[in-house]
């Protein structure tokens, strides 16, 4: 139970276009990320989902029922809000009581049922609380709580972590994989943090400027990036993107010049494109390393570099201006001013092509 | 002591006195004089006898005469304080007088008669309070009817401004629907029409739907306060739609989110609209003294401008139910001044 | 106290939570037919209902009413005169003397109003201002001298009306205080000058509370630390008022300014009670002489009372939309600085 099916959904509000067909199927019991930058659609997406706006084209179900004219009230979901909305003058157990007594429970099932959630996220000694007298954890917390007792199709949550800080994030990010684990209700989970993408989703959906730009597990859009724009959004910091000329054609690979004539050869299906055309080659910041020998590297002059401990941060320009960011393991000693040879494995570079689709075969 | 004198003497920077200090502590204290003076006068006369309120110069504290009951006599005798030809000082009382020559007797042996010049002697009197100034028109008049006809329009008013204001307040603060703007430069222009304005088709009006000389005719005229609709509707524009929507989610009606989720959190705004409204409808004057015209449906303003329009008027009288009338007002200014002061500095509301 | 009034506040919701509860059921039906755009309707109704038939219609039908004449009361039952009432009000054969017009009275009530403005506007304003500057500076207990000053500003017309007659009279406290100087007590309310200084200061004393509370936000909105740079660079106080604090006062000091005119134009009760209009015609004003013809003499005159009342609420409209003009102004700057 909780599949849900959005076929060709569009919205405008006047005449701003918000979602442009957005077709997506989400299987029962999956934790689906919306991410993507901010405006490009995601919060609307699920605000659609939730019946809390109509779309102007496509339909929505949910278990087969057509629900894309049905109250949010009556969709059987449950949303946890960017800002929780807990209603501040009810206490805890109000707040979490409010929606049973709507759907006109029994009291001794709703007492059951917040007992069992407030036990599950540990929230019974703030029953009586208002949420004004919580931390922000604990509202969070409430606010996943209000949800659960619903036990609802599926739980839908817009930008939950982003109100807390950096370590809480943390902590409360795997709570919630664990939660899923647990409950093994469809999660629709909107973010623009990529990390908690990364991290939680069983699916990634990539959405940009009202579209699709992919749909895949988290280590597939990292591994194998659909267009420029995946590349660039997925993996901290961004993937390095060089213009590149192609050179030659074979059977198996492609073989491009590259900053100020250097060259290389990648794996791409042969005549995917023809000689000369412009292509973008992608290559992570953490696949770079110091050469040692006479591999295959990118010679760069250093501009600055960031000693974090674990790993350094190198910014660096090759000779043509090109802007390179390597993430090397360990504490290399390197100075601003040096210049230093960045080596690669042409395995892990990254083509696409002048429309920015990844080159078939890469 | 210093600690007081450096508290309420603070000046502005330096050790000497400036001269805007001086005036500073002159328009205070002659502040708290004017202001207060005038009400903390009208309390203590509205003590004084009908005798007392005659007197020239006035006597700052209420006085009552004292008496005393004298063997044969059915009333109790007026006392006073009589200078004798030899300089003696005695408390006389007064049986009876004839032009400027008073029978006076001592209470003790009241077959000794005394004649006495009146310059010669002074009402000898105690301060107490004429009561009765309060009791007998609430009593004897119409006083207590129009006590009970202006708590009822002004509780009745007071309701019905706070649901309809604030119904109205949601509709224009957490919907779009189209003719919104619409409504709102509606209200909005008529907060330019006050009263005084429409006195003439407004009388017709309830004349017509027979709210003529009815309190529900004083009550609905004043009940669709623009000021009301504006001061809600910027507070519920606060209240952040997510919450709307988290009860939306929660499976409520628009209407449960109205009185469950909106109404609760509107509760500072409105506690200051009710606050306004029962000072507003308890000091209406012009509106109920038009619709009003049987004495049993006055108001306690109309019915006090009335008893001071009479050609005899009876200060005693008009003096203390002036003091019942202010109470309330003086009730809300010291409890919820704070709200009051806030409420205009914040929306500059009257 | 919030104990207290939370536990009232409870019992007096306890019906009104049964109430609702109860009519939930069908407007949850009607929402479900009729949608948001319905819930709107009707969470608008009741207000827009009363508004409509007590403050729409009889706008509407004032200027019908103007236009009739006679002394019935509805409309049907009104001859219809054109123009006539408004050529009675306005014809004269010189503004300045009331005695050469033809309805006298009212070009009496005009004129009195007219100076009443102009005085209070000045005075009142001038009080408030000077009030609030001092309740700005550092006096400890502000709020109690705040309350002071505003204590008369709840007081009911009625009520005023009465203290100032009880005070003002011969035998009242203010000849007392004169006598005590040797001064020849007066009966003030029967000089006609008296008298219109009475309702002056009079209507001073109830509202200045009102106006300088709003005087005093403006005045403590101001950055503090504008004041402490001027004092860095030694700048005089008086400058440091009329180049620092009246600028930055201007948009509440003209909201205060409009107000002040657009409640003095409609002068009433507390005048009324007073003095009655008295003497003779001294205190007069319109929104008493509309009262009077419309309601309260023998030859009551419906129709001219509504020409006049719509002469005096053109003078409003034009005062109010100086006072929204004012207002945004004010925002603009606010927001461009």
């Amino acid at each position: 139970m909780g599949r849900i099916t959005l076929t060709g959904i569009e919205k405008s509000f006047g005449a701003v276009h918000v979602l442009k067909g957005i077709d997506l199927d989400i299987t029962a019991g999956e934790l689906v990320v919306f991410v993507g930058p901010s405006g490009c659609g995601k919060s609307t997406l699920l605000r659609l989902i939730a019946g809390l706006d109509q779309p102007t084209g496509g339909r929505i179900e949910i278990d087969g029922r057509d629900v894309t004219r049905v109250a949010a009230a009556d969709r059987g979901l449950a949303m946890v809000f960017q800002s929780y909305a807990l209603y501040p003058h009810m206490t805890v157990r109000q707040n979490m009581a409010f929606g049973l007594e709507n759907a006109h429970l029994p009291r001794p099932e709703i007492e059951a049922r917040i007992a069992e959630a407030s036990r599950m996220l540990e929230i019974g000694a703030l029953l009586e609380r208002r949420p004004g007298q919580l931390s922000g954890g604990q509202r969070q917390r409430v606010a996943i709580g209000r949800a659960i007792v619903r036990n609802p199709t599926a739980f839908l949550l817009d930008e939950p972590l982003s109100n807390l800080d950096a370590e809480l994030r943390v902590s409360m990010r795997a709570e919630l994989a664990a939660l899923h684990g647990r409950l093994k209700t469809t999660m629709i989970y909107v973010t623009h943090d990529q990390v908690e993408a990364m991290t939680l989703a069983n699916r990634i959906v990539v959405l940009r400027a009202g579209r699709i730009e992919q749909v895949d597990t988290p280590l597939n859009l990292y591994n194998r990036p659909a267009n420029l724009f995946v590349a660039g959004f997925i993996g901290a910091p961004s993937m390095n993107l060089i213009p590149a000329t192609v050179t030659g054609v074979a059977a198996d690979g492609l073989a491009c010049s590259w900053l100020d004539g250097g060259r290389v050869s990648i794996d791409a299906e042969g005549g995917a494109v023809l000689p000369g055309a412009s292509v973008t080659l992608g290559i992570r910041p953490q696949h770079l390393k110091l050469a040692r020998g006479h591999e295959a590297a990118i010679e760069v002059t250093v501009t600055l570099a960031e000693q974090l401990g674990a790993e350094t941060v190198v910014h660096a320009q090759t000779k043509g201006g090109q802007r390179i960011l390597a993430v090397l393991p360990g504490q290399p000693a390197i100075a601003r001013g040096e210049e230093i040879a960045l080596a690669y494995d042409a395995a892990d570079i990254h083509a696409f092509d002048a429309e920015g689709k990844r080159l078939r075969g890469n | 002591m210093s600690r007081v004198s450096d508290f309420l003497l603070r000046r502005r920077g330096g050790d000497r006195w400036h001269w805007t200090d001086y005036f500073t502590w002159f328009w205070l204290i002659s502040g708290v004089i004017v202001m207060f003076g005038p009400a903390v006068w009208l309390v203590g006369s509205s003590f004084k006898s009908p005798a007392q309120l005659a007197e020239f110069p006035p006597t700052i504290l209420p006085y009552v005469a004292r008496t005393v009951p004298v063997e044969g006599f059915d009333k109790p005798l007026p006392l006073f304080e009589v200078t004798l030809e030899n300089g003696e000082t005695r408390i006389l009382a007064e049986k009876r007088r004839i032009g400027i020559v008073a029978q006076m007797i001592d209470p003790a042996k009241p077959d000794e008669v005394i004649k006495v010049n009146i310059a010669d002697r002074k009402p000898a009197r105690d301060i107490g309070f004429a009561t009765e100034n309060y009791v007998e028109p609430l009593q004897k008049n119409d006083f207590v009817l129009y006590l009970q006809n202006s708590v009822f329009v002004t509780v009745m008013a007071t309701l019905i401004t706070l649901i309809t204001n604030s119904m109205a307040a949601f509709a224009l603060s957490k919907y779009q629907f189209r003719g919104r703007n619409m409504v709102m430069l509606l209200i909005l222009a008529t907060l330019m029409v006050p009263l005084s304005v429409i006195l003439v088709p407004l009388y017709s009006v309830i004349n017509a739907v027979g709210l003529f000389n009815s309190l529900w005719g004083v009550i609905l005229p004043t009940v669709a306060t623009p000021t009301g609709v504006f001061m809600l509707r910027q507070y519920m524009l606060t209240i952040p739609d997510e919450l709307l929507d988290a009860a939306r989610m929660d499976r409520a009606s628009e209407w449960q989110i109205y009185w469950r989720i909106v109404l609760p959190l509107t509760a500072p705004a409105l506690a200051v609209l009710a606050i306004f409204s029962v000072v507003w409808r308890w000091n209406d004057f012009l509106w109920p003294l038009i619709v009003l015209s049987r004495k049993e449906l006055y108001t306690l303003q109309v019915g006090l401008n009335t008893y001071a329009g009479e050609l005899n008027v009876q200060w005693h009288f008009i003096l203390a139910m002036t003091v019942v009338t202010m109470i309330p007002v003086v009730l809300v200014f010291v409890f919820l001044q704070r709200f009051i002061t806030a409420g205009i500095a914040g929306t500059g509301l009257k | 106290m919030s104990a207290l009034t939370k536990s009232v506040g409870a019992v007096l919701a306890a019906p009104a939570m049964w109430l609702a509860a109860l009519i939930d059921k069908p407007l949850r039906a009607l929402q479900n037919r009729a949608g948001f755009g319905g819930m709107a309707a009707f969470f608008l109704f009741p207000n827009m209902a009363i508004f409509g038939v007590f403050v729409l219609l009889p706008l509407v039908v004032n200027f019908a009413y103007s236009m009739t004449g006679g002394s019935a009361l509805f409309l049907p039952d009104r001859s219809f005169v054109g123009g006539e009432q408004y050529a009675r009000l306005l014809t004269c054969e010189n503004y300045a003397n009331p005695r050469t017009c033809t309805d006298d009275l009212f070009w009496v009530a005009v004129h009195n109003t007219a100076l009443f403005v102009v005085l209070q506007v000045v005075a009142m304003t001038v009080v408030a201002m000077v009030t609030a500057l001092i309740l700005n500076r550092d006096i400890r207990a502000r709020s109690f001298w705040r309350a002071v000053f505003f204590f008369p500003v709840l007081l009911s017309p009625v009520v005023v009306g009465l203290i100032w007659r009880w005070i003002l009279q011969r035998e009242g406290l203010l000849n007392y205080f004169l006598y005590q100087f040797g001064i020849e007590p007066t009966v003030w309310l029967t000089d006609r000058t008296w008298a219109f200084t009475a309702a002056i200061g009079v209507s001073i004393w109830a509202h200045v509370g009102f106006y300088a509370l709003i005087l005093l936000a403006g005045l403590q909105a101001i950055p503090r630390d504008l004041y402490e740079a001027a004092e860095m660079d030694g700048t005089r106080p008086s400058r440091v008022f009329w180049r620092i604090t009246l600028p930055l006062l201007m948009p509440n000091l003209l909201v205060v300014i409009v107000l002040v005119l657009i409640r003095a134009v409609q002068i009433f009760d507390e005048v009324y009670v007073l003095t009655g209009g008295g003497p003779g015609t001294a205190t007069l004003f319109v929104t008493q002489y509309i009262y009077e013809v419309g309601f309260a003499s023998l030859l009551r005159n419906p129709g001219l009372a509504s020409a006049a009342s719509i002469l005096m609420g053109a003078v409003l409209v034009v005062l109010t939309l100086i006072q929204l003009g004012v207002a945004r102004r004010g925002e603009q700057k606010g927001k461009r600085s």
